[in-house]
């Protein structure tokens, strides 16, 4: 019992970091239409973004993640402005492999501008877990949980409360009518964006701090796949909890099949649920059933 | 080719279907057999390899322009299905000694089945949906040969296979392994014209531009859409068995996500709906990489750098290029280098008289 809490409760915590990146996605999805296939690039490049100024530049922390921030919105604008806005009203097709081609661009340029080896950003969080019964908690994945559902919340109440929020409500709900009503779906778009920027780059940061930062980064993108599917492509409610449950269900699955297997069930079980839940409800348990059947 | 039509008239309706209609489009594609038949004589034998993995990688264009461009299923599991088909060539050959040319369909059909099984999510889903379901095939495909010690041979998940042989022939030289990937090759183009030209093609395109419409007339979608799914896999899985024979070896490195994504940009760049917008495709996507270092050795001594000391940078430089193209394809001509080549030769259509 104790070791499936302790692989639950761990799993949790990293699927906060899962929903956060999901968060971005679904944002960009809703806004626009557009699945982003290089969100874990943007992820990444948060990550390098961050580890730059902090490691490479020594700035204190209080300087470098505001600055990290400012340079997600401004990566996040200029992603939508110079790269997806020519592509408006294009087929699937075209929109799914822009975002790959910017995924391999990305990847490219970070890769040159920071070079290949991995790079650490230190965090002032201790390293020694703590121990609650019998489960072992990390406090980076606290910090990490804490940090995710702070901006959740935060995202939560702006999507909500503020005139922003509504106009993106709104142009989510249907363009032409937003459009129609005075709302500027040019700056919505490019809102989403920067959001989804704001929300990897602080994945970046905290994921970097874990892993440390190299191209291998991106590959959380793959990840938040599952995650969206499961929660449905167009719900904010469903990223969040698509990603805790990817996030708890892989940890467990990790655990307990790993040693039969030999390894690597974390990089296939998401996927193999996410086909199951395809076939179960292709909209998502939480998406809009917009799905034509066919 | 640059066909003139003029006096040319079709009386009948055999005729003005044919596959090719004016009779210099037949000669010149016969001419261009014969020249890709002497290739070998003009190249040594690096060029040749080249030659090699150009012809690969169109078959494989080509089956994956099947099932995106014609039937509108975007895939992004194509190296999957390579994979698949590779293993199944090399368990066939290294393990129960079935000769190659027996192992190339074998290798397609095993890759159909699997690939017609992954297609089932069509059943509910398209587009974007589809796209991260094939996705998920990648990985599961991957994930299953990597760990079944049965299909992978156990280290490195590596089968070694000895060297083909046909009518006595050792496979052994860049050119005899020409020679045995341009029938497949010629084939492969040949048939997947005619698909797109039949009943079966004509209902894969009905599909793609509207499945509503394509169920009200009588075609039954989920019928094609599955078999869009096997046959792309299968010219899948006859490229993927081929690689195997050409390497001598079958291991998933050569069919990871990255290969799927650069079948999917031939694709985009050559041309989608178009079998030699594939062929372009697959030129394109492979000579860029060699091509770039070529530019860049010559900018390097130019200026007096180390070849060594930009290697580097030449590997990051070639996906930011790669990335960018596809970015520029999309934008500024989404129908690909099939287009530019029937813009080029519409031009030469009319010329002088091009009003």
């Amino acid at each position: 019992m104790g070791f499936f809490l302790d692989l639950t409760i761990n799993g949790l915590m990293i699927g906060s970091m899962y929903a956060l990146v999901a968060l971005g996605f679904v944002l960009i999805y809703k806004a626009t239409s557009v699945v982003n296939f290089a969100q874990g690039e943007l992820v990444m490049f948060g990550g390098y973004i961050a580890a730059a100024l902090v490691t490479l530049y020594h700035l204190p922390l209080v300087v470098g993640v505001p600055l990290l921030l400012g340079a997600m919105v401004l990566l996040g604008f200029a992603v939508e402005r110079g790269v997806l806005r020519p592509l408006v009203g294009r087929n699937v097709i075209s929109v799914v492999m822009v975002t790959i081609g910017l995924a391999q661009v990305f990847q490219g340029l970070a890769a040159m501008v920071w070079g290949a080896q991995t790079i650490n950003i230190a965090l002032p969080i201790r390293l020694d877990p703590y121990q609650v019964g019998e489960v072992f908690i990390s406090p980076i994945n606290v910090v990490a949980a804490v940090i995710s559902g702070m901006f959740l919340v935060g995202f939560v109440y702006f999507f909500r409360k503020s005139r922003m929020g509504i106009a993106m409500r709104a142009v989510a709900n249907d363009q032409q009518a937003a459009m129609a009503v005075g709302i500027n779906v040019r700056l919505v778009f490019a809102v989403s964006w920067a959001i989804a920027g704001l929300a990897a780059g602080i994945g970046g940061v905290v994921w970097g701090n874990m892993l440390g930062v190299d191209t291998h980064l991106a590959l959380v993108g793959l990840k938040v796949f599952p995650a969206v599917i499961f929660g449905g492509l167009d719900s904010v409610p469903g990223a969040v909890v698509g990603g805790l449950l990817i996030g708890a269900i892989e940890s467990v699955a990790a655990g307990y099949v790993d040693p039969y297997v030999g390894g690597g069930t974390k990089d296939f079980f998401p996927y193999v649920l996410m086909i199951v839940a395809l076939m179960i409800r292709p909209y998502g348990f939480f998406g809009r059933e917009i799905i034509e059947r066919v | 080719m640059i066909n003139r039509e003029c006096g040319v008239y079709q009386t009948t309706y055999q005729s003005d279907m044919a596959l090719y209609p004016v009779p210099l489009a037949r000669y010149a594609s016969i001419g261009s057999l014969v020249v890709l038949a002497l290739i070998p004589a003009l190249l040594d034998s690096h060029s040749m390899a080249l030659v090699n993995l150009i012809t690969l990688a169109a078959i494989g264009a080509i089956g994956l322009n099947i099932l995106v461009g014609y039937t509108g299923q975007v895939s992004l599991g194509q190296g999957a299905f390579m994979m698949v088909g590779s293993y199944a060539a090399a368990i066939a050959t290294a393990r129960y000694g079935v000769p190659f040319w027996l192992g190339l369909p074998l290798g397609g059909a095993v890759a159909a089945v699997v690939g017609a099984f992954f297609g089932i999510p069509s059943l509910r889903i398209k587009g974007l949906y589809l796209a991260i379901a094939t996705l998920a095939a990648q990985f599961i495909i991957e994930w299953g040969i990597n760990h079944s010690t049965w299909i992978s041979g156990g280290a490195q998940s590596t089968i070694y296979i000895p060297t083909p042989t046909f009518l006595g022939w050792e496979i052994n030289t860049e050119f005899r392994r020409y020679y045995m990937i341009l029938p497949v090759a010629v084939i492969a183009y040949v048939a997947a014209l005619n698909l797109v030209r039949t009943r079966v093609g004509r209902a894969f395109i009905a599909v793609r531009d509207r499945d509503v419409a394509a169920e009200i007339i009588g075609v039954s979608v989920f019928k094609y859409k599955l078999l869009a799914f096997a046959v792309s896999s299968f010219y899948a899985g006859v490229a993927g068995a081929l690689w195997t024979y050409y390497l001598k070896i079958a291991n998933y490195e050569h069919f990871t996500l990255v290969t799927s994504v650069q079948y999917l940009a031939m694709i985009i760049i050559g041309g989608l709906g178009s079998v030699l917008g594939s062929v372009f495709g697959a030129v394109f996507i492979t000579l860029l990489p060699i091509v770039l270092v070529y530019v860049v050795e010559g900018l390097a001594s130019l200026f007096g750098f180390q070849y060594a000391a930009i290697a580097d940078f030449l590997a990051n430089l070639r996906l930011i290029i790669f990335g960018a193209l596809i970015i520029l394809f999309l934008a500024i001509e989404p129908e690909g280098l099939y287009r530019l080549w029937g813009n080029v030769r519409r031009y030469f259509r009319l010329w002088p008289y091009s009003y």
